[in-house]
Parts: C-alpha cells; structure tokens; sequence
C-alpha cells in the first residue's frame, strides 16, 4: 500500500481524497495554486505544496509542477480527483513515466474514452447500446453531413468529438440550420479543445441521464455499483443527483449494469469510472464514459455502504478487489445537492469569503464540503462549495431529510444556490421522480415568462 | 518539526497579530515571538525561539537547532526578494564540488544565473530578476522549495 499520495486538485475533492488517505494510513501531500494556500486540507495535509499561481493553467493543470511536488515529496502516488488532469492522458502517462502511479484507469484507456468517437465503437463492439448516430466523425464534405442527418431523423444533435461532460455541442432541428450548426460547432471544437472532428446523434426528446458505476481492478475483475440519475441539470451541468436511479425496471438495471461490468473487462479497465446513458422509452443509450471518480460518487456509496476512494486506491495499489457482484446490495436512497457559490436565480458566480456558515447534521445526512467560516471563494476556479446528500430508507425519507438539512443550512457573505435546491426539492415532478435533463430549463424559462 | 511546518507557523505569527505562540507536538515544543520579546532568547532543551521581525518581506530560515535559535534573529530587511518560479530543488551551484553561483555580498545583474532548480531530472537555470547585492540567501541548498517561496533577498 503506498505510503503516501500527492493529491493534485482542490475544494471539495481534496478533502474528500485526504480523509480516506488519513483513514488508511497514508499520508498526503497537497499540491495546491497561490490562491489555495488557506484552504482547509491544506493546514491538515502531511505537506504541502504551493505549486503555482491562481490561474489553473500555472497551477493545477501545470504538469511539470505537480510531478515536480511530487518528486519533491517522495510521494509515490498521484490523486488527480475530477476535472483538471483527471482524465488527460498525457498526464497520467508522465506520471507513470516519471516513477508514480498515477490513481486512475491507464494512459490508453483515458485516450479511448477521450475521443467521444472512438468510445462509442469501443462500447459498440462491447456490447453496449449507444445513442443512433453515424459511425465515425463527420466527413469533411457538406452534402454527407445533410445525408447523414436525413438517415438518423431529425432531430439531431452535432457534438465534438474533443468536448464531453456537455461541452461542444448544438441541436438542429430543420435541415435549412444544420450547415451552419456543424461549422460553428466545428470551429468552437477547435478553439477549445483543439479538435475541430464532430459526430452526429439523434437527439433524444425527453430523455433521463441514467449512469452506472463501476469499479475494476488490475487483475481483470470488474464490477457494477448500482446507477444514479443526474437528470436535474442546467446547461449540461449537474445539480441534483440520486442513487438508485427512481422508476426503473429491476431487469433493466441488472442488464445494464452487467454490460458494463462486461465492457470493463474486455477493454482492461482499471478502477473506478462511470458510463453516462441517456434513458428513453426504457432503453439505455451511451453517450460517453468517464474514466475518473465523479462529483456525485457519495450517493452511491451511501446506498452501497462503499468507500470509492479507498477503493480506488487499493485498485492502483496492485490489490485484487475481495467484492463479488453479489455482495453488492443496494439499499435505501440518497440525493445529493451541489451546493454552488452563485446567484440562486441568475446563476452569477458569486465568490467571496463567507462570514457565516452552518451546515445541517443529523441521520442520514452527509456533507462534503471544504469551506468554512471566514473562508475565501477564490474567483479562480468553479463554483462548487460543497456538497450535501441525504440518505433515507426511502426516497421519501431521502427528500424529507434533505428539505429539512437545506432548511437548516446558513451560508453568509457569499450567495449560493440553497435557495433554488430548497424550490426544486419541493417540486411536484421532482418528488415523483423520472423527470428528463431538460425539465429545470423548462421550469426556469417558464419562471422567467412569469416575471 | 520540519522546516515547512515551521515555515507555515512563522507566516501565521508575522501575518497575525498574535504576539507569541507557542505550539507543544509530542515532546516538540516551539515558541514564536514578535521582535523585541524579552526572555525570548532562553531556550529549553527541547523547544526552540524564533522572534519573527515585523517587516512583511522578511525571508527567513528556521534552524532547527536550540543553539542557532538565537543566531537565527533577522536584521530589518531592505531588499527586493526573489521568489521561486516553480516547485522543485534548489541548489546553489551547477554541480556537487563546483562553486556557487553567488554569495551574500556579491553583486549580481538582472538576467545573472543565481542559482538551479531541479525539477523533473531537469537543472532549471534561475535568473536574477533585478540589479543589485546578495543581501541574504534564504533557500537551503538541496533543499525542496515550492512555487513563490523566497530565494535570494536582493538589494
């Protein structure tokens, strides 16, 4: 077991990621930018590390420095957490050259799943259903694009074959949009991950963001741990998320989960990750695969009793995963609020220090969360402060929990979106459950016509 | 106690106004003062004293000796500080055995190879970043420094 883990991210993640260090044993170093120098897991880090300024290019996307800090510190391990280096390649390759284990799934594997197009035949021929589409980027020529598009039915979605994590994407609708559609999502491809290659999907209508989590080690042994709904998103992004995913049929999600389990083993998947579907007339579609641990990974290990990052750990360790499929027992409900420093109804970052905090306690209820009172929200990075997740033996005790935690939660000097999570926690569709990824959209456009 | 550790502990008194510390880890024991304390110069045996000067641009190196501990007192610095651009080692000549780049006195120009931080296997060359004199040399040779740490103080 490694003995001690650099810890290459921030917020509420690095916390996460040192607390099962600490728990293990092991200890942590944590490579953190100028503007992190008072967060709250780097007082209670082994070491740490200023490895940069403010800005993430100079810091926690600056490869030299953080294998540098590494070095420095005699870690052997690298955490790289979510976004940032997470899933870059190159990264996880340098780590690995340079003497590390980088905690993650190998450089090959990262670069399969990178390349949206080639993560989709990768699932095809694993045998996962994917969203109808074109085989391959879309060629250079204009008229095959038009073919295409006719051969799916619109609507249609073009999407960067570079982006991901809803980045780099535009629905068409009428084929006199689609030329246009394809050039700029071509040029803004380019501009932001310097790959102009698009595909083209169908575009579902009212679909449900269903994903499934799984957890592989090195000796080929693969497993599913249940699947969560993020269905309530703006803009692509994530707000609430619950695990089980609600109002799915029991055969379905077995059938699922052991495709995935499946498709690890066949492409030698390590540790742990995430295949996103888009759920539709009950039938899953793959739309992409996240080779990292995800923002929403707590509510699944309140409904599975599992420590991911530990297991993570253990996984890039060499050990050899002692679960069986059938000592996964998923019981209860958990809903998980992404607490954000920003503007509830007009979504402006709002960052700041925070002059006053009180964060809810209680059963069933988990918070993962790095601020405290009198910290700084560095204007640098994204919004998120925290994370609050309640977990019932039901998903009416679940949401009863959680209304009454958001109720009890006080955040002053910054604004955040507790507001907005109080309304949709309240919301009639919501409490049912199965609503699409773009039922908040609607319900803030039709707030906004109502003003 | 390790220098980083004593590092953080010597920012949070110079930063605060607190006018002493004292921290007791184990059979560690270390107290800080601000400048011009009295009985701050006796140390026990096991603990150490360290007055911090009261300038914010001070660079200083905590000895980990109770003997040096009273050496250790900075005069009021004047001085441009130069700080690491990365994380890495720091080292005061090109190689073991070869002389330092620079010494306390020496007169360097803007541009002038200070001293060489290694980082990944490779010797990166630090430049002066202004005209002037070595007036302290506050990175300790082979020793880690991260990124905005002080280096030189040129005046």
């Amino acid at each position: 077991m490694f003995e001690k883990i650099l810890i290459a991210n921030r917020g509420e993640i690095a916390l996460r990621i040192q607390r099962a260090c600490r728990e293990m044993g092991i200890k942590t170093v944590v490579a953190h930018s100028e503007a992190d120098a008072e967060a709250k897991y780097v007082r209670l880090a082994d070491e740490s590390v200023c490895i940069g300024p403010a800005a993430s290019s100079g810091s926690y996307l600056n490869v030299p420095a953080i294998i540098s800090a590494a070095e420095v510190t005699d870690a052997e391990a690298i955490h790289p957490g979510y976004g940032f280096l997470s899933e870059n390649a190159d990264f996880a390759e340098r780590v690995e050259q340079s003497g590390f284990t980088f905690i993650g799934p190998r450089a090959e594997t990262i670069r399969l799943m990178g390349d949206k197009v080639s993560a989709k035949n990768a699932m095809k021929k694993a045998g996962i259903p994917v969203v109808p589409g074109m085989d391959g980027a879309l060629p250079e020529e204009a008229r095959d694009a038009v073919k295409v598009a006719r051969q799916i039915g619109y609507p249609v979605i073009i999407k960067a074959a570079g982006g991901g994590g809803g980045r780099g994407m535009r629905v068409v609708h009428t084929e006199a949009a689609l030329m246009n559609a394809v050039n700029t999502t071509r040029a803004e491809a380019q501009a932001a991950f310097g790959n102009p290659s698009v595909y083209m999907e169908k575009y579902l209508e009212k679909p449900r963001h269903i994903e499934v989590q799984v957890l592989a080690d090195k000796h080929r042994n693969a497993l599913y741990l249940g699947d969560r709904d993020c269905s309530m998103q703006r803009r692509h992004q994530k707000i609430i998320e619950e695990a089980p995913a609600p109002l799915l049929n029991e055969k379905a999600r077995v059938r699922i989960g052991e495709r995935c389990a499946e498709a690890c083993r066949k492409i030698g998947y390590e540790g742990a990750g995430t295949f996103e579907f888009l759920y539709e007339g009950g039938e899953f579609f793959f739309i992409e695969m996240n080779t990292r641990l995800q923002v929403e990974h707590p509510v699944t290990e309140m409904v599975t009793g599992l420590d991911i990052v530990q297991l993570q750990i253990r996984v890039a360790a060499g050990e050899k995963l002692t679960l069986r499929q059938k000592d996964i027992k998923i019981q209860g409900h958990a809903i998980e609020c992404r607490i954000n420093a920003e503007d509830p109804h007009k979504f402006t970052p709002s960052p700041g220090r925070i002059t006053s905090l009180h964060m809810p306690g209680g059963p069933g209820i988990r918070v993962d969360s790095h601020a405290y009172a009198g910290y700084f929200v560095p204007p640098h990075y994204d919004s998120l402060i925290g994370k609050i997740i309640a977990y019932g033996d039901t998903r009416r005790q679940a949401l009863a929990r959680l209304q009454i935690a958001l109720s009890e939660t006080a955040i002053e000097g910054i604004k955040t979106n507790v507001p907005l999570h109080q309304e949709l926690v309240r919301d009639t569709a919501f409490q049912r459950g199965g609503t699409s990824i773009h039922y908040l959209e609607e319900r803030l456009a039709k707030l906004t016509r109502a003003e | 106690m390790d220098l980083r550790k004593l590092k953080t502990l010597i920012d949070l008194v110079q930063q605060s106004g607190i006018a002493e510390l004292e921290i007791t880890e184990g059979e560690e024991k270390v107290r800080i003062s601000r400048f011009g304390a009295p009985g701050a110069q006796s140390a026990s045996p096991q603990g150490m004293v360290i007055p911090v000067a009261a300038a914010p641009d001070a660079g200083m190196v905590a000895e980990a000796d109770a003997a040096a501990a009273a050496a250790a007192a900075p005069a009021e610095p004047e001085g441009h500080t130069l700080k690491s651009p990365m994380v890495g080692t720091f080292y005061r000549a090109s190689g073991p055995g070869a002389k330092p780049f620079v010494e306390v006195g020496q007169a360097v120009k803007s541009g002038e190879t200070v001293c060489i931080i290694e980082a990944m296997k490779l010797l990166n060359e630090i430049e002066a970043d202004a005209d002037g004199i070595i007036k302290a040399i506050l990175g300790e040779n082979g020793q880690p420094v991260e990124f905005g740490q002080p280096l030189f103080l040129i005046g």
